[in-house]
């Protein structure tokens, strides 16, 4: 039977962990999320959950006891932030070479110095290349829901899959949720069946020295199954509806039918975008919202086809690449880039180390879209002292802030 | 010592192996012993050239390569995996100086302190060889590789990664060098026996290229290197209880194992550090037999059953 419970964000991950029957967990503590693995320890100790926790000493070697652990078949679970996530980097990449349908969720949180656990995609957006899949959970019962549902994907393509939930306004937040009938979550995600699994009887090498005619194959392999995940994301979200009852899909569209403004955003955030549109609407404005649910792979035909023909889009990146712009709002020019119909693209950078990301934040990035006719790589907003704008070459920024209060 | 090699063969022939390589000859030995039922983790280190590229695979039991410092984490997931599902296959790490004593040392520490259920094996050539000669903390003092040239020799002894192998109070530790194939052998089958914790055993392996010396000396350079007490062959269970499993016949001094190899030619030129050396051997070897004759004495005393 399913049931309604009141879990945290991290309470819930732990919740899609143990739905997902993990064989193997492995993790370190790191805030914000080190409820995850208390809970899936918790857990595991009980007897309820039929896993190995194993309790490393570093992130990296919470990502590499889960490429062991996959390698020999069995399906793992971490979970990170942050730092963690970072320090993970070089076993990221050792899972998708080996092709290893490893699933984690990180409890996404700003980059340090200076410390700070607040919520901010630049951890995971750093480890965009790698090749893991990304999901960016909005609610409570996504950051479980997405554990499930990216399983399903990752074992059919061989490919590792992150869900990415933000710090403590998920993480830390409770909210009411469904926590599904295991009997309906083993229906749908059915046991790792691994194409091989270090058997004594097959003595295979796995990840030896490849010469130069074979890599480049390899690697065109991975391309491939991740074109393929973008397919099956979209199967597997159908097919949770019909068996667990709700449905996603990698991108998701609120009041776009109309809208000639189009808000682009990703995670917690969402939820205020979605209000913040109402009340444009109020205004009298045409606004839109097209929430970005995955990220890798990049749903390219879906954001052409949603955001084709509109007359302005704003993307909010809750992160940066500096010299350049926040990555969303790269990655969105770049698939409307050569595209009949393609609207202007203007970046708005909001909410860094957990900057609040107000109602009132999203209306007056409307109101600052709206007065503008040229579109700009990278708007900052909310910074203090200073009106929504680009960097400026003769910024003021360093003579405000705490050392003026001091005085 | 009546002793016979198991005639199965896990090693095919026609490995990358350089002529002589300590590691090739040890790797050879200890599958022998392990058996049909068990999966080896190579880290980078010169392992990861020797067992062939793919399709080519020298050895006849799994093998999974992993990042430099990661060989005993990857062992514990495997071993985990393999537990979870019933299955009950030794898991091996075999990693060189650098992926044990160095980068690798953190990840060692943590399956040691946790007392994961794998076999740690290291061959310690005492220098990254793979890469081409460079200075590790497995180099001894006095030592000349590519970043410790003649004019700044290796300036510190080597780490005791057998000591610190001990103070995680592991069930088994020893150490063992091909050229004592008995004695290796010995080891690898009582580290099988106390299977349920970690393991450790800790290999000299010769290399000529990197210990700058024939290909054809290097088992005598590692027998030396026993004859001389510069590598005893010992054992500690549960980091408390040693022994010492050869003893040499009669005391030979250290340079007749360094004058076997070009890469101790500063030592050798440099009396007061040859001294220094020589000391620092007797010394050690002193402290083991001290080890040794302690643990004697509390096995055979009446409270020796709190031992364990």
């Amino acid at each position: 039977m399913s049931e309604r419970l009141l879990l945290t964000g991290n309470h819930a991950a732990a919740y899609g962990a143990m739905l997902a029957r993990a064989e193997v967990i492995s993790a370190y503590p790191i805030t914000p999320q080190t409820m995850i693995v208390e809970l899936l320890s918790e857990l595991t100790a009980s007897g309820r959950l039929a896993a190995k926790f194993i309790t490393v000493e570093s992130e990296h070697s919470a990502m590499a006891a889960c490429v062991g652990a996959s390698a020999a078949g069995a399906r793992a679970y971490t979970a990170t932030s942050g730092q963690g996530l970072a320090l993970m980097h070089e076993m990221l990449h050792w899972a998708v070479g080996a092709r290893l349908p490893i699933v984690l969720t990180n409890v996404s949180r700003a980059m340090a110095p200076g410390w700070s656990i607040w919520s901010d995609q630049t951890d995971i957006i750093s480890q965009r290349d790698v090749g893991w899949m990304m999901l960016f959970a909005e609610s409570v019962q996504e950051a479980q829901d997405f554990i499930i549902w990216m399983y399903r994907v990752a074992e059919q393509v061989f490919l590792p899959g992150m869900v990415a939930m933000d710090a403590f306004i998920l993480s830390h937040t409770a909210e009411p949720i469904i926590v599904h009938d295991q009997d309906a979550v083993d229906a749908y995600l059915p046991g790792f069946e691994p194409l091989y699994d270090l058997d004594p009887t097959q003595p295979r090498a796995y990840g030896g020295l490849v010469n130069r005619d074979h890599y480049f194959e390899l690697r065109y392999k991975i391309f491939e199954s991740m074109e393929r995940a973008g397919r099956l994301l979209i199967e597997a979200g159908d097919e949770f509806a019909e068996i667990l009852g709700r449905r996603y899909s990698p991108v998701e569209g609120y009041m776009l039918d109309d809208a000639e403004i189009v808000i682009v955003s990703a995670g917690a955030m969402t939820s205020n975008v979605r209000q913040a549109d109402k009340d444009l609407r109020d205004r009298g404005m045409k606004a839109g919202l097209m929430r970005l649910v995955a990220f890798r792979p990049f749903p390219v035909a879906e954001v052409r086809r949603l955001l084709a023909g509109r007359r302005k889009v704003a993307v909010l990146d809750r992160n940066m690449s500096p010299g350049h712009s926040g990555v969303f709002a790269q990655e969105i020019r770049s698939a409307l880039a050569g595209q009949s119909g393609a609207p202007p693209v203007y970046g708005y950078v909001v909410g860094l180390g957990g900057r609040d990301v107000r109602v009132e934040t999203v209306t007056e990035v409307v109101d600052d879209l709206m007065a503008r006719d040229v579109p700009e790589l990278a708007l900052f907003v909310d910074v203090k002292g200073l009106p929504i704008g680009p960097v400026r070459p003769d910024s003021t920024i360093n003579r405000l802030g705490p050392l003026e209060v001091a005085r | 010592m009546r002793w016979a090699v198991p005639e199965a063969e896990f090693m095919d022939p026609g490995t990358l192996g350089c002529q002589g390589c300590g590691g090739t000859l040890s790797m050879r030995l200890v599958l022998k012993e392990l058996g049909d039922d068990a999966i080896a983790v190579l880290p980078a280190c010169c392992w990861s050239i020797i067992d062939g590229p793919w399709p080519v695979h020298a050895l006849n039991i799994p093998v999974f390569h992993t990042a430099f410092e990661t060989a005993a984490v990857v062992a514990t997931g495997i071993k985990a995996a393999k537990q979870i599902k019933g299955k009950d296959t030794t898991v091996v790490a075999w990693a060189g100086d650098g992926g044990t004593f160095d980068i690798g040392l953190q990840a060692l520490s943590g399956a040691a302190e946790r007392n994961e259920d794998i076999v740690f094996i290291c061959y310690d050539n005492e220098a990254y060889m793979n890469t081409g000669i460079q200075r590790s903390s497995a180099t001894p003092l006095g030592t000349w590789t590519t970043t410790t040239p003649d004019e700044r020799p290796e300036p510190r002894p080597k780490k005791d990664i057998m000591g610190i192998m001990a103070a995680h109070r592991i069930p088994y530790a020893a150490t063992a060098t091909v050229a004592y194939p008995d004695d290796l052998s010995r080891k690898v089958r009582t580290a099988l026996a106390a299977k349920g914790g970690m393991r450790f055993l800790h290999l000299l392996s010769a290399c000529p290229p990197g210990w700058k010396m024939a290909a054809d000396d290097a088992i005598e350079a590692m027998r030396r290197a026993v004859q001389t007490n510069v590598f005893p062959l010992y054992e500690v269970r549960d980091g408390r209880e040693y022994k010492i499993t050869h003893w040499p016949e009669a005391e030979v001094d250290v340079a007749d194992y360094f004058s076997l190899q070009g890469r101790f030619a500063p030592l050798l030129a440099d009396d007061a550090l040859l001294n220094l050396v020589r000391n620092n051997v007797r010394e050690r070897w002193w402290f083991l037999v001290e080890r040794h004759q302690q643990s004697l004495r509390k096995a055979s005393s009446p409270d020796g059953a709190h031992l364990h």
